[in-house]
């Protein structure tokens, strides 16, 4: 069977484990990007605030998020937590405690700068039109900033789906986590591994394509 | 400059907020009664990793330690939970209280002992280094100045870096990872236990193991959370009992044979009761 790697998919119920894998990582990624955009929203007003602390606390939330490898973040949760309180948070949910608390701050970032991305003469002509502050924000500020912030958010979401690849080191066997093991269990086979990967490259991009097809169908349509 | 201040400061009360995380661990661990009670022994178990522990094409955990494992949950009446988790984070498993047990080829180290409690072993092995047939490797002095390939967290990292400093190490999250940088040629050699490196030798023509046996005699032990006596005792008497009826030689027939051959010999493997002789 050398160089029939590509069977090895389709032992037992080898590709549904992949699927069921590939689940694993839609569902997280779509938990925290649904959260992100919500707790991103608010997390834009906090930086917009002319609170000290309010912007304090944003600020220091985001510089966390940027410098704090994500796989740090989810020890500090799935393990640390554990040690330190005795909170027993497990896998799966401590993976979208990180990541919301890291789509949260760039999404919300993404929000803001967009928003203040848009020239101040907008705002004071809408209001020399007599449009009231809510009317200036339907109107004229919000279509503009979902327009710009487009492309970025979804490159965020892509990312985002990505990077719960890292959710294997703590307990969730997610698609990655399924090939390695799929490639452990027939490592005899020397080109196991390039199906393997090439199959989850596959998977990955079915994901991943339509989203940033539908970023620049949006974007044409906006222009 | 002043950004840079902010940074360092921000960083410093993380650290502080860290160490503060590492050094409270509390009693968090669960007694023999406790697991009992519940009706589940959480085992923490390799996943990719055969053929000691890893996951067949049924979705099923299979291998030597997951063998021992099932019997462990047999006999004190409960539903074993599995667990997957690679060898960097084995330790931390157990340090958080998140399995009762790692079975995970763990081999005893003073190192490791001083985080975690070993219970008697049930298996030995030492180092091997398998390489190229075209350049194959038959003294560790030979790989001064060359690449090797290791796992991270693994024996073979830690005897290279205190015996051979002038040896490069090409570290790989896991075993899966490790072998394929082999295979690609990322390295000049891949070291980690003889057991192993054997066992994929077999199996892959143009490599072979030419240093059988590096390093000193270790031996491969269950660990449990530092502390929890109750758990560790009771498991060195199930090691005992087993050994009373070669369990350990069922095992190795069970799930090893088929990955050695024949010809090879279970003993060189295989402890029986927690003895080594």
């Amino acid at each position: 069977m050398q160089g029939l790697g590509i069977n090895i998919l389709f032992k037992g119920i080898n590709f549904q484990r992949l699927l069921g894998g590939l689940w694993v990582t839609l569902r997280l990624a779509l938990i925290t990007i649904g959260l992100s955009c919500v707790f991103g929203f608010l997390f834009s007003l906090l930086t917009l605030s002319k609170n000290r602390w309010a912007k304090a606390v944003s600020r220091l939330w985001l510089e966390i998020v940027r410098f704090m490898p994500q796989l740090v973040l989810l020890y500090i949760v799935y393990f640390g937590f554990a040690r330190l309180f005795g909170w027993d948070v497990d896998g799966e949910t401590s993976a979208v405690i990180v990541f919301t608390f890291w789509g949260t701050a760039e999404m919300g970032d993404l929000i803001r700068g967009s928003l203040t991305s848009i020239p101040r003469h907008q705002t004071e002509s809408a209001a020399a039109l007599g449009l009231t502050q809510g009317q200036i924000y339907l109107h004229v500020l919000i279509p503009q900033t979902l327009r710009r912030l487009t492309p970025q958010a979804i490159n965020l979401c892509t990312r985002i789906i990505k990077t719960t690849a890292l959710v294997k080191m703590i307990n969730v066997t997610e698609v990655l986590k399924v090939g390695q093991q799929i490639i452990g269990q027939f490592y005899r086979q020397p080109d196991a591994a390039f199906w393997v990967y090439f199959v989850i490259f596959l998977l990955y991009f079915l994901v991943c394509w339509p989203i940033s097809a539908l970023s620049r169908m949006l974007e044409k349509r906006w222009a | 400059m002043k950004k840079l201040n902010r940074i360092a400061a921000l960083t410093l009360a993380l650290a502080l907020l860290l160490s503060l995380t590492v050094s409270a661990s509390a009693e968090g661990f669960r007694t023999l009664d406790e697991i009992k009670e519940s009706g589940k022994l959480v085992i923490g178990l390799f996943s990719d990793k055969k053929p000691f522990g890893y996951v067949d094409e049924f979705g099923e955990y299979q291998g030597y330690d997951v063998y021992l494992a099932r019997r462990l949950a047999e006999d004190l009446n409960v539903e074993l939970v599995p667990v997957s988790l690679d060898a960097p984070n084995r330790i931390e498993f157990l340090q958080s209280f998140k399995v009762d047990i790692v079975l995970a080829n763990f081999t005893y180290t003073e190192e490791r002992a001083a985080q975690v409690d070993f219970a008697l072993p049930y298996m030995k092995v030492a180092l091997g280094v398998v390489s190229p047939d075209s350049a194959l490797i038959t003294e560790p002095e030979q790989l001064n100045g060359k690449t090797l390939i290791v796992s991270k967290g693994t024996t073979a990292e830690t005897f290279f870096e205190k015996n051979y400093p002038e040896v490069k190490l090409a570290k790989y999250d896991s075993y899966t990872e490790a072998y394929i940088a082999l295979l690609d040629g990322r390295g000049d050699a891949l070291s980690t236990d003889n057991t192993e490196v054997l066992a994929w030798a077999i199996e892959n023509p143009g490599f072979s193991v030419g240093i059988e046996s590096l390093g000193s005699l270790d031996t491969i032990n269950p660990a449990v959370s530092k502390g929890n006596e109750t758990l560790l005792t009771w498991i060195n008497e199930e090691i005992v009992k087993l050994g009373a009826e070669n369990f350990f030689h069922a095992d190795y027939e069970a799930t090893l044979r088929e990955t050695y051959g024949e010809n090879a010999d279970a003993d060189s493997l295989v402890v029986e009761g927690g003895k080594i002789e």
